[in-house]
């Protein structure tokens, strides 16, 4: 068939043929060796040939090709209602399919000694990669939303099952807000569907073909483009609906929160820029302000919550929160330094905080507690982890030459090219969350590594093993590449939004 | 006197009325099993009757009634040997201590 | 010298932070130090090679008509916001850069060769985490001289940052150390709060004028001194016009900016940070806390310097907040018992000697004329950077050996030692000397400057910061006679201090060299703001009263702390509530300790948070809550009672019946 000849086919399958390498194996004896084995080959396949569609992107557009969306092909799946598996990518979706690469690769080291059950964590965990691929390379509605719900239901047993504390309240929670939002989306997706076409023409699910069209009308689009963002800003931790991140987070297992807050997350910020503003132009335009406030709130909101929490992944889930809001706050800047900058933020903040959760994974893992104040001084007894947590810390909090520094100034600056005033007031008052930020990494910095040893019995704790360093040392390289050689990024996303500022201008 | 359509019919209801409250009061199962065969056996006699009054050539009616005496048989053999498994675990019949099985 | 060299110059060290920090413990500690050393030797030599041939040298388009260039030796684009914003990662050379080279460098070569010695023991053990040190030193001296070389606005903020983290790093060295941590944590967070109004200065400005580059803002020179201004009135261009709560919007930029470089130079109130900051190790306090990283916000304004001049109402802010902390940290150096603070203080009290001087050169957005010259109080400012890091480093290498000789920060804990440790103490008084301003050595020639450029703007001006002069040369002469004279201690009879190992000592006498003739250079022909030599001579009634003062200040010291006396004593019974203020910084800390804890944390934060698991978890929980309530509200209708079943059943089926029996009948 003419689409195994898409590379963006295979993001899928490697998963899937994991699914089923994993499915051979048990849990017994020497299993686990086969497991690792066969978990380890399908993220290096997915780090490789995200490696290679880099490459491949590059060249076509230094071919000249200026199509918006590159690799497209189609093959119908169920021709009534017009569904096809569209699958083609723009330069915000290649970025996101590296982070999502990457993300993968890390936790799987960063599960290595996963127990109990180890083949059926991984079965889980190559899932929900699939629903995460899947839903970065198509561009169909329905498709989307399938791979979307894909990767959203395996977070329940993953964290149900193999989570700590509170865990079946969390997992409760989460899958209820996550679903709430799934049911709103729905509703939006079935409504622009309806709305897909000029009267007489056929009705579509592929987002170029809507956008192109532009027929959704604007009294429609005020309905909507709420409905859509808030099901995507669900995911994305936006204010007021971000209650299930801490608990979530805090519950989950170390990979679980990595992927879940480094690539999950970033779904909820795609969608809305991919689905909700790229097809509602008019009505983004008119709502901004609201989902603008709203965001803002969450930027300040989160930093300000993180600065008293003593739990490890609270800190780090509500730092989430600020972060995350952060993207959506730029995304719905519409010009194309703030948008350039929000998936910046994506991907510095995903890889920050898979970093972050995954050192706090292993910290716990020794220690078996998160309470900050439990601890101290740990940089003495595990100088690896330390550095480490200064680093992604460091990162967080926009240290120039690391991820995030790059992307809030983008973001920033881009947002101060707005003229009216409230758009700068909020954009003033989410500057200041650098401030803030610092002030809560600082803290847990302070407490947590440095200072005198707290509880005597940490000093017999060991530094981090061979397979953790590699975990999070991947993590480490790749923020810090982002945070030397920005251009190389900003030059592959940049030009993805000009269609969009384009409609946004229009309307 | 000539025997009527109703003459048949009456006694039927009557099962049938005896049926339905020896279902609904009844806390034996077996009891209640007996109270399920009276309503079936109550429909049964209806279908004869009617067969032969309305269809007086046909068959129809009769055979749906064999069959609904061969499957009450049927069922009737389920039914005791779930009420002896009920009994195994719960050392009674009574139908309210089955309720468990609603989880 | 090739100016491309430069690029080495910045490079080097932080190839050694790289090395020295990805080693760490494979490399060994005196093979750590001395590879660090070493390097730094090397990046020296070429910082000196390149800025001697800019100042000097000829032929690759350093003067163009007797005028000094900018020489822009490499410019690559690092991030583009948009085809026209982006923002550069370069090397420039002005004649402030190459200043700044010298400075650098020196210091940070004395700084290595200093820990050597200095961090090779720790209170009687090896120091933990000495190559640590040496890649951190790399690193700061990094970020530095990347600040220096920058080519445009967002480089310096971004080697702000930089040096803002070396800092953290070293006040954290001893990071076991519960103070270390939290005066880390503080210096930070302070600088953090300043660079986020930094932060936002740039955003305005560029929004603005359209470019973060130097070159388009300030110009690079090549005009006379009456349109070296031309520049910078272009880049200002309409946004001149603009205005917001009375101020122009580029005076409220060029504010913010201000307030990043106060943070960062310790500028009242932003100083906080910086006498907690003396936690961290001494030659670190010399390098970071005394002569480099805190000029970098008089680094900052003079780039910036024709916007300044243009915009009077930021210039003006500038004067009044620098005249005023230069006062404020003397008056707190006078009491001070803890050497360093004392130090760091009279640090504050000259960083804003240079501020103010900066300030001075114009009125009414016109550069002020003395005799036939423009901008005297910037060539003076940046003449003042110089000799103030070489003696101020100086004193600071002198105060660790001190300590470490004594082991202990307090001056009572010190007293008489000028017996035990002559060559720190001549050093230490060389130092004393030169921040008093008495001929010929650095300080004179430069404080003299300042205060010509002061007197010109007014006379009140003028007085003003003479009174400061008078009073710095009082602190410093206290804290020189309350170390090596007033008495003999009682315990160093069994454990004599004496004077440190030649590492430590050769770059106190170095410096001491330095201090004495760095006055002597010709700072006027070299370093003004618009490249053209200035022709001013030494102004003798400022000079000689100046030096009057200073003298006046020295003697009343002699008086009080040369010999052990009860002046001092019943001077702070007089005045005891003055004195405790001082002592307690005029309650600054505790106003920020207050302003943070009392009111942001539990203020704002903690309601937050409550408000976050109260309401609205609170809610999602209340949406659970009633869902399983209306659940259990439905749940006996399907309680397995299957007679209950029937009998609804049969109720249900009779009503339908007698519902239809009744429709059919009507």
């Amino acid at each position: 068939m003419m689409i195994f000849n898409n590379i963006l086919i295979y993001f899928v399958i490697i998963p899937l043929l994991t699914l089923a390498g994993l499915a051979f194996c048990t849990n017994a004896g020497r299993g686990i060796r086969a497991i690792r084995a066969v978990a380890v080959t399908g993220a290096t396949a997915l780090v490789a040939l995200a490696a290679y569609l880099v490459y491949v992107f590059l060249q076509t557009r230094a071919a000249g090709v200026a199509d918006e969306m590159i690799l497209r092909s189609d093959v119908m799946w169920y021709a009534p209602l017009n569904i096809k598996l569209a699958l083609g990518v723009d330069g915000v979706s290649v970025v996101m399919i590296v982070l999502s690469a990457i993300i993968v690769f890390a936790g799987v080291f960063a599960s290595w000694k996963m127990s109990p059950l180890p083949k059926q964590f991984f079965l889980w965990f190559f899932l929900l990669s699939t629903g995460v691929f899947g839903f970065f390379i198509s561009i169909d509605l329905f498709t989307m939303f399938m791979f979307y719900e894909v990767a959203l239901i395996p977070m329940y047993l993953l964290i149900g099952v193999w989570g700590s504390g509170n865990k079946n309240y969390s997992a409760m929670k989460l899958t209820l807000m996550l679903m709430g939002g799934s049911a709103l989306l729905m509703l939006g997706i079935i409504g622009i569907y309806f709305h897909s076409a000029p009267e007489g023409s056929p009705l579509t699910m592929n987002i170029l073909e809507i956008a192109h069209a532009d027929a959704i009308p604007h009294e429609w689009q005020m309905y909507l483009f709420p409905l859509t963002f808030v099901g995507f800003g669900v995911l994305g931790a936006m204010f007021p609906f971000h209650t299930w991140s801490p608990d979530g987070h805090a519950s989950a297992p170390t990979a679980v929160s990595m992927l879940h807050a480094g690539v999950l997350m970033k779904l909820g910020g795609y969608g809305c820029f991919r689905i909700a503003i790229f097809l509602m132009p008019f009505a983004a335009n008119q709502l901004a302000w609201v989902f603008l406030t709203l965001t803002g709130i969450s930027v300040v909101y989160g930093a300000f919550s993180a600065c008293v929490q003593t739990d490890l992944k609270y800190i780090n889930a509500y730092s989430s929160v600020s972060h995350c809001g952060m993207v959506l706050f730029a995304i719905l800047m519409f010009n194309t330094t703030a948008m350039t900058g929000a998936v910046l933020q994506m991907l510095s903040h995903g890889l920050m905080t898979a970093l972050f959760f995954a050192l706090i994974g292993m910290i716990y893992g020794r220690t078996h507690t998160r309470d900050i104040q439990k601890m101290g001084g740990l940089m003495q007894i595990m100088p690896y982890l330390g550095v480490g947590y200064v680093i992604a810390g460091m990162a967080s909090l926009g240290l120039p030459g690391l991820s995030g520094f790059v992307a809030e100034m983008t973001i920033f600056v881009g947002s101060f090219m707005h003229e009216d005033l409230f758009r700068r007031v909020l954009t003033i008052v989410g500057t200041s969350s650098i401030v803030i930020t610092a002030v809560y990494i600082l803290r847990v910095v302070g407490k947590l590594l440095f200072g005198p040893v707290i509880d005597e019995h940490h000093r017999s704790l060991t530094d981090a093993t061979w397979e953790e360093k590699l975990s999070t040392g991947t993590l480490i390289v790749c923020v810090a590449a982002i945070g030397c050689f920005p251009n190389f990024f900003v030059n592959i996303i940049s030009s993805s939004f000009e269609p969009v500022v384009q409609a946004l201008m229009n309307n | 006197m000539e025997l009527t359509v109703l003459m048949y019919l009456l006694p039927a209801l009557v099962m049938f009325g005896c049926g339905v409250y020896g279902f609904l009061t009844r806390k034996n199962m077996i009891a209640i099993m007996i109270s399920l065969e009276l309503m079936l056996n109550a429909v049964d006699i209806n279908f004869v009757v009617f067969n032969r009054y309305l269809f007086p050539g046909q068959l129809e009616g009769m055979f749906f009634t064999l069959f609904a005496i061969a499957i009450a048989a049927a069922e009737t053999a389920l039914a005791l040997a779930i009420i002896i498994n009920v009994y195994r675990v719960a050392r009674n019949v009574d139908i309210d201590d089955v309720s468990k099985l609603k989880f | 010298m090739p100016f491309s060299l430069s690029i080495a110059v910045v490079a080097l060290p932080l190839l050694m932070f790289l090395v020295l920090g990805l080693l760490d413990d494979r490399l060994g500690r005196r093979a750590a130090g001395v590879l660090g050393t070493l390097s730094m030797l090397v990046v020296t030599v070429m910082a000196y090679g390149v800025s001697l041939t800019y100042f000097f040298g000829t032929g690759q388009g350093q003067i163009i008509d007797g005028v000094r260039q900018t020489v822009t030796v490499w410019n690559p684009v690092w991030l583009s916001f948009t085809d026209t914003l982006v923002v550069r990662m370069g090397v420039a050379i002005d004649p402030i850069a190459a200043m700044m080279l010298i400075v650098i460098t020196t210091v940070s070569l004395m700084v290595h060769l200093y820990s050597l010695g200095y961090m090779s023991n720790h209170e009687g053990e090896p120091e933990k985490g000495y190559q640590r040190y040496y890649a951190f030193l790399g690193l700061f001296t990094f970020s530095m001289l990347g600040l220096v070389v920058a080519t445009n606005l967002f480089q310096i903020f971004i080697f702000f940052e930089m040096v803002g983290v070396s800092s953290y790093l070293l006040i954290g060295f001893y990071y076991h150390l519960p103070a270390a941590v939290h005066a880390s944590k503080k210096a930070f967070i302070v600088t953090r709060l300043a660079d986020l109004f930094f932060l936002l200065g740039i955003m305005i400005m560029s929004f603005y004028t359209g470019t973060f580059d130097f070159d388009a803002l300030v110009g690079t020179g090549g005009a006379a001194a009456h349109t070296a201004l031309g520049t910078a009135h272009t880049a200002l261009g309409t946004a001149h016009g603009a205005t917001f709560m009375g101020l122009s919007v580029m005076g409220w930029a060029l504010t913010f900016i201000f307030i990043g470089g106060a943070g960062k130079s310790a500028m009242y109130p932003l100083h906080i940070w910086l006498p907690d900051a003396m936690e961290g190790p001494t030659p670190v306090s010399a390098l970071i806390h005394a002569a480099t990283m805190v000029v970098a916000g008089v680094y900052l304004v003079a780039k910036l310097f024709p916007l300044y001049v243009i915009e009077q109402g930021a210039m003006d802010i500038i004067a009044v907040t620098g005249a005023f902390t230069a006062f404020y940290a003397a008056a707190v150096a006078c009491v001070q018992s803890d050497i360093k603070r004392a130090l760091a203080f009279s640090t504050i009290s000259q960083i804003a000697f240079m501020m103010t001087s900066l300030a001075v050169s114009s009125a009414s957005g016109e550069l002020i004329e003395i005799h036939g010259d423009y901008g005297l109080g910037y060539m003076a400012s940046m003449f003042h950077l110089f000799t103030h890091a070489m003696f101020k480093a100086l004193l600071f290498l002198c105060a660790g050996a001190i300590i470490h000789a004594v082991g202990s920060n307090e001056n009572s804990m010190m007293h008489g030692l000028h017996k035990h440790m002559p060559i720190t103490s001549i050093a230490f008084l060389i130092g004393c000397l030169a921040i008093a301003g008495i001929p010929p050595f650095a300080g004179f020639w430069s404080k003299d400057e300042i205060l010509v450029a002061c007197y010109h703007k007014g006379l009140g001006w003028g007085l003003w910061m003479s009174m400061v002069a008078g009073l710095t040369a009082f602190y410093m002469f206290r804290t020189y006679l309350l170390i090596f004279f007033w008495s003999e201690h009682k315990q160093h009879g069994h454990h004599a201090p004496a004077d440190a190992p030649w590492t430590m000592t050769l770059p106190l006498i170095i410096l001491s060299c330095i201090s004495i003739v760095a006055g002597f250079v010709p700072a006027h022909k070299l370093v003004t703001f618009d490249g053209e030599p200035l022709h001013t001579s030494l102004d003798w009634t400022v000079a000689g009263s100046s030096v009057a003062i200073a003298l006046i200040g020295i003697g009343l010291a002699f008086k009080l702390y040369y010999k052990e006396n009860d002046a001092p004593a019943r001077m702070k019974a007089a005045a005891t509530g003055l004195w405790t203020a001082a002592y307690k910084r005029f309650y600054m800390d505790e106003l920020y300790q207050f302003i943070t804890h009392k009111i942001i944390f539990q203020c704002v934060s903690k309601p937050i948070a409550w408000f976050d698991r109260k309401v609205i978890d609170g809610a999602m929980n209340l949406m659970g809550t009633v869902t399983q309530y209306c659940a259990s509200a439905v749940r006996p209708l399907q309680a397995g009672k299957i007679q209950g079943y029937v009998m609804t059943y049969l109720i249900g089926a009779l009503v339908l019946a007698v519902a239809l029996i009744v429709c059919v009948l009507v």
